[in-house]
């Protein structure tokens, strides 16, 4: 074979998108991409976009999997509109995706996977490869399935455990598009398939075998270069959103002093933070897999009683079952965080994607006057911080706290710069000292409203809370009237009160102006980078990010008070426009929605950005 | 067996009596309710156990019965309908030095809460639950439970009930329950026994106390329990004592091929050879189904502890994993996670 001699082309940004069958292993040719990308300086988002089913029928549509991966020198904010590369594994993947594919984009197919059969069941009725449809394309033709078998023969592997290898083919000859050292991903196989040492050889030697390929097709001739990201200095590591929660919460445990205990049920998709808290036993954390979603919450609630920094995990429907639980929270005035994942909605909804349209839920999802602290992450790395902010105002408030992410943040990764524990702001529960003569189950502190966290085991303590309304101070039942009155004022009043203790809400851009875009939690990457797109183009546009929405922070209306046009963008009906419009009815809002358990894209929001500035 | 109460649980370094746990609260059940006398067996026996009384806490859902944590002075929550199982074992599991108590009911345990009534008693988290069974819903005023007999006449069944009713015992040994016990609210004496073998079981205790509701299901378990005939249609179980009951203390239980049958010991040539001794600490489970079963007319409805089993309990397993964790992980703090797998530094 002739080696070509490769052209260079320098790039800021890369979208690469692998896409198969659910069995194929997309997420992790993905995770090991980006991972090696990592490691070669560069800066990545990374999305993975999998089916609800574990393995829908083969080569089906609905059976597809994929996994997007954008990295960059510049700063990356969003996973991608569209890919530069999009790797296909059969028919059906192809077809889903191509949508997802720029204009011109490589296309690197498997031809080997194109048979009659799959074509049919994918729904095409010619093979796209031949007709020409793709010429509009860079398209790569690669016998994957035949050289990935021809390479593992000498090791004696047969033909249907070469298959297993597929992904590591065409992981290979990413390799030689981006010209990156594969040396982390032999290391990873060392690791993962220790005893095994077939397996390892069989990997290394597909791998090998792609990047060979690659290097001799006259197709990828012409290679990326992308430069080192200017990234702050530090210690990094890739990081999950889910695996961050799950950390976050772990770090305000540790800094609290309060035992973590986590009462959670599996749920897509936040089931992967019950998972990763329960590895972590050596740092005290007691996982508790309960029968169901209230169980997951009521023994939070038991746990919380007794002292330990309680959470509990779900998504949608799961915070649905929860909602009489949190009013008994609310009602103890007892720290619980609350994490929801968002999905697609309602009812079982779309599991695997992602949507806002939890925050009415959130906000107000329970039987009478039930107020939380509701609070929104809005990367996947800084699910750690919001994560940890929530544990502690629950606890410095005594008061639950549901802490918003979604399915988006949750499975998609970042780079994480690793935080010091002991530079992360103090956490001081209000615990009540033994014997204290003035101790009262409702006595407050007048600066946050909070009562005493009594400890069962205390001396000189003893006291009942319940779901029953108390007396103010004392903590007895009571039925009195004013009392519920006061009681109703002083919980709203002590959340209210939260917006002394959270920062002022920032902005991008010029402190006055035309427009401002308003968004909160997961939709940070492509509104900032759209807003960020337009101003560079000189145009007068501001973007408010909010992630804590109840209570907002103190500034949003003086905020709000300087631009002519607000604009709020969310993934759900209109939920936080209307929040605003409740709580800040001085202002006049447009909106921007879309409801399609898929993120925004940054070409869509720069025209909506650009038609308002235009609007009269 | 094990005599011995749970030795993670600190003991009163003085002695406490009934005052120590008599709450300022006014009681608010019906006169002649049941309950009353459970809470005096609870006071009553509290002081014997010999936990310092800070160590206690007492847990509920919703129903007359769930009252009771705001009635006796320990630590407690009043939680909502049906969740006290739930709420008790994240109690147990995150301090597992208090002595974690469950005041429940038929409505509260067996019907909106039965998910977690049979999941506490799967994982043998070390709960003691006190279940008030009266056969009826009584703070909604009268309606069917899922204990009430089948036919009965109640505000939403005015034809008479057409549901099978659960049998608590049954229902817990199905669980792979440790500990049954049942007792009447009428005999103080024996509920307090019973309570104080439930405090010494290490894992979840359920004692069903056959509760008379004088409102709503006045005389319910009237036709056992009625002082008249109750040493006839009751037997009292005690470990390694002879199965033997009634008035003349002269009948007594057999096991004939694969079923009970009571017999009267001096007919038919029956010695106290052939009756069963009661054996609570046996692991199978078999006898002790049979006994939890036994129904009156056909048999004696049986009181008394019938099944205390020694098995781990969960919470004790958590404490386990967790020294094993501590003691042998890498991960000591979250600064070693933070920085734990692949990272690299950017300078």
């Amino acid at each position: 074979m002739v080696k070509t001699k490769s052209k260079i082309i320098q790039r800021d940004a890369v979208v690469v998108k692998f896409v198969g069958d659910s069995g194929d292993g997309m997420q992790l040719t993905g995770t090991l991409f980006s991972d090696t990308a990592a490691l070669a300086g560069l800066d990545l988002a990374t999305f993975p976009d999998y089916p609800a089913e574990i393995r829908a029928p083969h080569n089906t549509i609905a059976g597809v999997s994929g996994f997007q991966v954008h990295v960059g020198s510049k700063k990356i904010e969003t996973t991608g509109d569209q890919c530069d590369v999009l790797v296909a594994m059969n028919p059906a993947s192809l077809k889903s995706n191509l949508k997802w594919a720029k204009t011109g984009a490589t296309l690197i197919v498997d031809e080997n996977a194109f048979d009659d059969a799959a074509l049919k069941k994918s729904g095409y009725t010619e093979n796209p490869l031949d007709n020409g449809s793709l010429s509009g394309y860079n398209l790569v033709k690669a016998p994957i399935t035949q050289l990935t078998r021809e390479a593992v023969k000498p090791l004696g592997i047969d033909n249907k455990s070469a298959d297993r290898s597929k992904n590591m083919f065409a992981l290979g000859m990413m390799y030689h598009l981006f010209d990156w050292d594969f040396k982390s991903t032999f290391d990873f196989f060392e690791k993962k398939f220790k005893n095994k040492p077939e397996v390892i050889s069989a990997n290394k030697a597909v791998l090998q075998a792609g990047l060979n390929y690659a290097e001799t097709m006259e197709a990828l001739s012409s290679v990326f270069q992308v430069s080192k990201a200017k990234i702050a200095p530090g210690r990094y590591r890739n990081i999950t959103g889910n695996i961050a929660t799950a950390w976050g919460l772990l770090a305000a445990s540790e800094r609290s002093g309060r035992p973590l205990f986590l009462g959670s049920y599996p749920i897509t998709p936040a089931t992967e933070i019950l998972i990763e808290l329960a590895k972590h036993k050596s740092l005290g954390a007691k996982v508790f897999q309960a029968e169901d979603e209230i169980a997951g919450i009521t023994s939070a609630i038991g746990a919380s009683y007794t002292g330990s920094m309680a959470v509990t995990t779900t998504s949608g429907p799961g915070l649905s079952l929860k909602s009489e639980a949190i009013g008994l929270a609310v009602m103890t005035e007892l720290p619980l965080v609350i994490v929801n994942v968002q999905r697609g909605g309602p009812s079982t909804g779309l599991p695997t994607k992602s949507e806002q349209s939890d925050l009415y839920q959130a906000l107000f999802g329970r039987n009478g006057e039930a107020p939380v602290i509701v609070v929104a992450a809005s990367t996947s790395a800084n699910c750690f911080y919001y994560a940890y902010m929530a544990a502690k105002l629950a606890m410095e408030h005594m008061t639950p706290v549901i802490l918003l992410t979604d399915g988006y943040l949750g499975n998609g990764s970042q780079l994480f710069r690793i935080p010091k524990v002991a530079d992360l702001p103090a956490i001081k529960p209000p615990i009540a000292k033994a014997n204290d003569p003035d101790y009262k189950p409702y006595r407050r502190d007048p600066a946050t409203l909070a009562r005493q966290w009594a400890l069962p085991g205390t001396e000189g303590l003893r006291h009942r809370v319940g779901g029953l309304e108390k007396e103010d101070v004392f903590g007895n039942v009571s039925t009195d009237p004013l009392n519920h009155q006061k009681m109703v004022d002083l919980r709203e009043a002590k959340v209210q009160k939260v917006a002394d203790f959270i920062p002022e809400q920032e902005i991008t851009g010029e402190k006055q102006g035309d427009l401002l875009v308003v968004s909160w939690g997961g939709t940070l990457g492509p509104v900032l980078e759209a807003v960020e797109e337009i101003q560079a183009e000189g145009k007068s546009v501001s973007h408010a990010h909010f992630n804590y929405i109840m209570p907002l922070p103190k500034n949003t209306a003086k905020i709000f008070d300087s631009y002519k046009k607000i604009l709020v963008c969310e993934l759900n009906s209109g939920q936080f426009v209307n929040y605003l419009r409740m709580t800040h009815p001085a202002h006049q809002y447009l909106q921007y929605n879309k409801v399609q358990g898929l993120p925004f894209t940054v070409s869509e929001l720069t025209k909506v950005i650009n038609q308002t500035l235009e609007e009269k | 067996m094990n005599n011995q109460p749970n030795l993670t649980i600190e003991r009163s370094s003085v002695e406490l009596t009934k005052e120590d746990f008599v709450s300022d609260q006014m009681v608010k059940w019906c006169p002649g309710c049941g309950a009353h006398a459970i809470l005096s067996s609870v006071a009553n026996v509290f002081p014997k156990i010999g936990y310092r009384k800070e160590n206690f806490m007492f847990v509920s859902g919703i129903g007359c019965s769930s009252r009771f944590p705001y009635y006796v002075n320990t630590y407690g929550i009043h939680g909502i309908h049906g969740r006290a199982a739930a709420i008790a074992s994240g109690v147990k599991i995150a301090n597992p030095h208090l002595s974690v108590w469950m005041a429940t009911g038929d409505g509260d345990s067996m019907a909106i809460g039965g998910n977690h009534f049979i999941h506490i008693i799967r994982r043998n988290i070390d709960v003691n639950i006190m279940l008030f069974n009266n056969q009826i819903y009584g703070l909604t005023k009268g309606q069917y439970s899922p204990t009430t007999p089948m036919g009965s006449v109640t505000k939403t069944s005015p034809q008479g009930t057409i549901e099978h009713p659960f049998n608590p015992g049954e229902l817990v040994l199905g669980a792979q329950g440790t500990f049954f016990a049942r007792v009447i609210d009428a005999v103080p004496r024996l509920m307090t026994e019973v309570m104080f073998e439930a405090a010494k079981h290490d894992g979840t205790s359920v004692v069903e106390i056959l509760q008379n509701c004088i409102i709503f299901a006045d005389k319910t378990h009237d036709t056992v329990t009625n002082k008249e005939h109750r040493d006839d249609r009751t037997i009292v179980l005690r470990n390694g004592e002879p199965m033997i009951f009634g008035k003349d203390k002269n009948k007594g239980i057999r096991l004939r091929g694969t079923k009970l049958e009571v017999v009267t010991i001096g007919e038919n040539g029956i010695t106290e050879d052939d009756i069963l001794v009661h054996d609570a600490y046996q692991q199978d489970p078999g006898i002790h189904l049979m006994l939890a079963k036994m129904a009156y007319p056909h048999y004696p409805v049986a009181l008394g502890v019938i099944r205390s089993a020694m098995y781990p309990t969960y919470d004790d397993l958590v404490e386990e994993q967790i020294s094993y964790a501590k003691a042998n992980g890498k991960i000591k703090c979250v600064d070693d996670l933070l920085n734990s797998g692949d990272t690299w530094v950017i300078s």
